[in-house]
């Protein structure tokens, strides 16, 4: 009956731990971490690539997760909102976020926190295009972006590492 | 001003650690045991008769629960102001992707085959789908008339006014649909049985519409309907009627399956099937003295409801309320309507129909200003509103109302003379037009006219042992504060730090009910009714000799533990109380519209590249008064996000329609704000404390949608030359202005 042929096993890191998974080889990576992995942070905005709540690292690029069938994450190292406080401890990003407004409802937030971390993995002290180009792909209809514009720049204003 | 501790500080958002960590549970991030997924299958015409549901396909269908109208034990309708949309067409459907048939199955990659394989078989009938159409009765969809609902406004004699005018202008605006577009789509869970009643979990701005509609259609006493909000990705109206049919829906197929159902909208249904922000034509027409002064407003309203009423009356409502603006005009006549059309229903979105008459309103002016040769500024300035002197609807100002001030601090702030002056000298030498408009506006924060009377909101407070306060009200937190602010509210109240203030989860099974979180409400009037509960507690305390005025924050939870020891459970019970000199005149249309209003001058500069018609916002300051400001950030953050809503709305946001039908219900080509297309937003307060809201507060939540289309409109036709009047300015749209000649 069904169209989605046999199920593969698929073997990677999720947040630093290996994980073995069982999933039809196109099944949304973003499905299957939510549903196999437990992983609720991980958002469905759009589920066509537009607004980026989907967000995780891949071998430390940012994917929407929505658009990356799992047999591609075969070896990979993934990273998601769950990895990115230490224990109870709270990443800068995540404490600036809360500090300066950049979240409100939330549901954009995970993947707009692993956005501005991606950035700032890339450019510590970026610029402000820098940071309106790195969180391009990711929508928010509550801030109108400014309070996480600022939560960006406070998060690397210590210049310490943002994870 | 009084000195707040509290109050006024950027307390961090109350429910912000576990949206950080991901660990916020939004509904589809929840799973019961047993739970099956649901899925709504619609129809695609606008209008016809329903002649047979088939199932096709190889699809095992013995093992679906599959629901229609006659499945239903109550009555086939989402009860709102009145009963006329159905749960599940039955017989004829009045509108594209109005839901016919439920399914239900454990595996949803086949339920989606399955939505696919049935066919609905519809003989169709001649829709209408223009506002020109309905008006003419090209076809009788709705009512006698397709009026949903009309009002007349009037003050003084508009017709004698005429005469004596210096200028008489006339404009006509319209503006298009706009999707309301939260990042979660939405979705609810439901448990339904007869043994227990119907329990439904989900994302919504108001658990006790969703539990008064789920009360109709199951036919079942009020206490066996429970609705509780999960964490909820943003609302702006969208999240306010429509969350009841998903909740009546995703109980009906829990009902007849037995089983948890889940019933999550994918973002191309959201787009397609839900309200969005109504279509409006206004008209006007306007007599101005030679000295600048309005002589007579005669203004004509028009919305395009949809294919049923739902909320049109009261959107329609705040709308024509809000037509005539902040200014004194002796002579003033608002006709509106709202009409059917064989679309979807439009409804709620943030401003509510005022976005809509504010933005022909505020254009308007310009053009008058200009055909009697003053600056739009100046021309406002004459008539600006002031203490004493009445609204359109006569209603008496009683608050300070200063909007000269407030416009001067926004042009300050903008360099608005300097830049109109200079863009003026410069634009003819470029291909990069430079322009710089405002929007000077009101907004009125709570429920229209008697409308809090009869909401007649509840809020109850609780104190444990421990010194912890528990609030208990229905009023949603989807994004824009509610948690915190009520915290900081109850906690300036009791001397305590919020954290020691706990916001109860909205459950109608455990909450009263303090009405729905809409209409920039919640923080001025929930608000007040969470500052009198907290006092309540207080007093109690303090009255039986548990606690001295003035007590150290420390002497509380010895005191709440003493007082339950000896007199039992420490609670508060507050009921709102109109207060008795504001009167309404829902006949006349007439009286005190709002308890208090918001004031603005918001300030946008863009610029127009007149080769690809590209507009850009490269600057905006909003400068408002909103009584005392709870919590800076949180506020900032709701007018930068309004904002953001706005440019959207004049610029990007077009919902493109075929037959009552969203042809463009993708992010992908419904383009919204990203992080590259908004400017620096600078935000300011002003702050005249209203006396009967939460230590001065009045409401803001809707405020930024009003004036934010306007003035970047303004701005383009001051970039331009052209006449802009209808929105969104989208480049093709002004690509044609810029090609036409003049």
């Amino acid at each position: 009956m069904s169209k989605r042929g046999n199920k593969i096993r698929v073997e990677c890191s999720v947040n630093g731990r290996a994980v073995a998974l069982e999933a039809y080889p196109m099944a949304r990576l973003l499905d299957v971490l939510r549903e196999q992995c437990g992983l609720t942070g991980t958002k469905e905005g759009c589920g066509e690539g537009e607004c980026g709540a989907c967000s995780v690292e891949i071998d430390g690029t940012l994917v929407n997760s929505c658009l990356v069938p799992v047999l591609q994450v075969n070896g990979a190292a993934i990273s998601t909102i769950e990895g990115m406080a230490h224990g109870e401890r709270l990443a800068k990003i995540q404490q600036a976020f809360i500090t300066h407004g950049g979240a409100q409802c939330g549901i954009c937030t995970p993947g707009m926190i692993l956005a501005a971390a991606n950035l700032l993995a890339r450019y510590p002290n970026p610029s402000e295009a820098q940071i309106r180009e790195g969180l391009a792909g990711n929508l928010c209809r509550c801030t109108g972006y400014i309070k996480i514009f600022e939560s960006v720049v406070a998060a690397c204003r210590a210049g310490e590492p943002p994870a | 001003m009084k000195q707040t501790r509290i109050i006024g500080t950027s307390v961090p958002r109350k429910e912000g650690r576990a949206k950080v960590t991901g660990r916020a549970q939004y509904v589809d991030d929840i799973a019961l045991p047993g739970m099956i997924h649901g899925a709504t299958v619609r129809n695609s015409v606008a209008r016809g008769r329903i002649l047979g549901i088939h199932f096709e396909g190889e699809i095992p269908w013995k093992e679906f629960t599959i629901v229609t109208a006659k499945d239903i034990p109550g009555k086939n309708c989402i009860a709102l102001l009145i009963e006329d949309q159905p749960c599940l067409a039955d017989g004829v459907v009045n509108h594209p992707e109005e839901p016919v048939v439920l399914l239900a199955h454990p595996d949803k990659y086949l339920l989606e085959e399955a939505r696919r394989a049935v066919r609905i078989e519809i003989e169709p009938l001649p829709g209408v789908f223009t506002i020109d159409d309905s008006l003419a009765r090209k076809q009788i969809i709705w009512g006698k008339d397709n009026i949903f609902k009309s009002f007349l406004v009037e003050k003084g004699d508009v017709d004698s006014a005429w005469a004596s005018a210096a200028r008489i202008v006339e404009g006509e605006y319209e503006t298009g649909a706009q999707e309301q577009l939260y990042i979660e789509p939405q979705g609810m869970i439901a448990q339904a049985n007869a043994a227990e009643g119907v329990t439904v979990w989900g994302s919504l701005q108001c658990p006790y519409y969703a539990h008064k509609a789920l009360v109709g259609v199951f036919g079942l006493p009020m206490d066996r309907i429970r609705v509780v909000q999960t964490e909820t990705g943003g609302g702006f109206g969208g999240k306010e009627e429509y969350p009841s049919m998903i909740a009546c829906h995703a109980a009906l197929l829990a009902w007849k399956s037995g089983k948890p159902v889940k019933l999550i909208y994918d973002r191309a249904e959201d787009m397609a099937a839900t309200t969005k922000r109504h279509p409006s034509r206004t008209r006007h027409r306007t007599a101005v003295a030679a000295d600048g002064k309005l002589l007579a407003m005669e203004i004509d309203f028009t919305l395009d409801g949809g294919a049923y009423q739902t909320l049109s009356p009261v959107v329609l409502s705040r709308g024509t309320i809000h037509a005539a603006g902040p200014y004194n005009c002796a002579n003033v006549r608002i006709r509106s309507r709202a009409v059917a059309t064989n679309a979807p229903p439009h409804g709620a979105f943030r401003g509510f129909g005022a976005p809509q008459s504010v933005f022909a309103l505020e254009r308007h002016l310009d053009r008058v200003a200009q055909a009697i040769g003053l600056e739009p500024d100046e021309f406002r300035r004459r008539n600006f509103i002031r203490e004493g002197q009445t609204l359109a609807v006569s209603q008496p100002v009683r608050e300070k109302v200063d909007m000269p001030r407030l416009m001067d601090h926004a042009f300050e702030l903008s360099r608005y003379r300097e830049k109109r002056r200079r863009f003026d000298a410069e634009n003819s030498a470029s291909e990069i037009k430079k322009g710089i408009g405002f929007a000077s506006f009101l907004h009125g924060a709570g429920f229209t006219g008697s409308g809090e009377e009869h909401l007649a909101s509840e809020v109850a407070a609780e104190a444990t042992r421990e010194g912890r306060v528990h609030i208990m009200a229905a009023s949603t937190e989807m994004g824009q504060g509610t948690n915190t602010i009520f915290s900081q509210i109850a906690a300036e109240a009791l001397g305590l730090d919020p954290h020691q203030i706990e916001i109860l989860q909205p459950d109608t099974a455990a909450v009263p009910n303090s009405g729905p979180t809409v209409a920039s409400r919640t923080a001025m009037i929930v608000g007040k009714l969470v500052e009198s509960a907290a006092h309540s507690l207080q007093q109690k305390l303090i009255q039986g000799g548990f606690l001295k005025p003035g007590y150290p924050a420390e002497d509380f939870p010895e005191a709440c533990r003493r007082y339950i020891q000896k007199t039992g459970p420490l609670e508060a019970f507050i009921k709102y109380e109109h207060p008795t000199d504001l009167h309404w005149d829902d006949h006349n249309y007439r009286g005190d519209a709002y308890g208090a209003y918001a004031w603005a001058v918001y300030v946008a500069e863009v610029s127009v590249d007149t080769r690809t018609a590209e507009v850009r916002v490269d600057d905006f300051v909003a400068v408002q008064e909103v009584g005392k400001v709870i919590n800076p950030v949180l506020a900032a953050g709701q007018i930068e996000g309004g904002v953001a809503q706005g440019i959207g709305f004049a610029l990007y946001e077009n919902v493109v329609w075929h037959e009552g039908r969203m042809v463009n219900g993708q992010m992908t080509n419904y383009i919204m704000p990203t992080s590259m297309d908004v400017p620096p937003i600078r935000v300011h307060f002003e702050e005249i404390p209203y006396a009967r809201g939460p230590a001065g507060a009045k409401g803001i939540g809707e405020l930024p949608l009003d004036g934010t289309a306007p003035a970047i409109a303004n701005a383009v036709a001051h970039a331009t030359g052209r006449e802009i009047t209808r929105l969104p300015i989208t480049a093709e749209a002004l690509l044609e202005m810029l090609e036409a000649h003049v």
